[in-house]
């Protein structure tokens, strides 16, 4: 179970860098919907259904949307010359890198072993869901019942982006 | 372990290229790279060995279940993540249009 994940994270850890260094643009994007879809493998591998339907979704749309865009403008990459902009910008990368790894080692020592986790606010969930709901699912009952404030905000959120980027793609703009 | 610490690196690949990189659109996509590396995080820290998916099934009493708040809130934050990406395209293509290009150096009319 442990190596399997390892292996997929090392394929998305592999499109990732790829992504990030590729000449097209367009290839680019592409390379980015491999960590997607890697993903939607990893949920399913975790017994996680819900979040591997919505994320499929979700990777598709938003493929979509990045290949219009692309396709939209221009599929040429930068011409990246190593300048000394280039240059401060990469070592400050590595300070916040060793910055963050300190961190995490600090985090990650309180932390349960993988597949070792004990449930906690989740008990209260677990054992009244289905007489308090009547849910059978138990991420549905959390998420429209236990949590319903939550999903309003989520919809809220959602609304307002919709709106946003109607109202930006309208706008006539000064030249 | 190894699990954690390799999606930390996936975290760290996406914060590189967001610093790094001076094209708008590969800004955006190292953005949603951070954000699958925290999901899969928060879902790798929920599980259980010999869990089951938190749907109730039939005729089993007391089954375990991997823990389903961890993945309720994923959820919520997968859609949030749709809806910032979408925005960010759209005040990318914005000023693609203005500008002709997606290089943040050539973009400084805001500059102070």
């Amino acid at each position: 179970m442990e190596l399997t994940l390892s292996i997929l994270l090392g394929f998305m850890i592999i499109g990732a860098l790829f992504a990030i260094h590729a000449k097209d643009l367009l290839s680019a994007v592409i390379a980015a919907g491999i960590v997607g879809y890697s993903l939607v493998i990893c949920f399913l591998l975790l017994k996680a259904p819900d979040l591997a339907i919505v994320q499929i979704v979700v990777e598709t749309i938003t493929l979509i949307i990045m290949v219009a865009v692309v396709l939209d403008s221009t599929r040429e990459e930068l011409k990246v010359k190593v300048d000394r902009q280039q240059i401060i910008n990469i070592s400050l990368a590595l300070i916040f890198i060793v910055l963050l790894a300190f961190f995490f080692v600090q985090a990650t020592g309180k932390l349960n072993p993988f597949g070792e986790h004990t449930l906690r606010m989740a008990n209260a969930y677990v054992g009244e869901t289905a007489s308090k709901t009547g849910s059978t699912n138990l991420v549905t009952g959390v998420l429209f019942d236990f949590r319903g404030y939550d999903t309003l905000g989520e919809a809220t959120i959602l609304f307002t982006a919709a709106i946003g980027v109607l109202s930006i793609l309208r706008i006539k703009g000064r030249k | 372990m190894i699990v954690y610490i390799l999606c930390f690196i996936l975290f760290l690949v996406g914060l590189y290229g967001l610093i790094t990189r001076r094209n708008l659109i590969k800004i955006v996509i190292s953005l949603s790279i951070m954000e699958f590396s925290i999901f899969i995080l928060l879902v790798l820290i929920g599980y259980i060995d010999g869990g089951i998916a938190p749907i109730i099934p039939e005729n089993v009493t007391n089954p375990t279940y991997v823990d389903p708040l961890p993945q309720a809130m994923v959820l919520t934050a997968i859609v949030i993540g749709l809806a910032t990406t979408a925005m960010l395209m759209a005040i990318a293509i914005r000023l693609y249009r203005k500008y002709r290009t997606f290089d943040i150096r050539d973009i400084k009319n805001l500059k102070g």
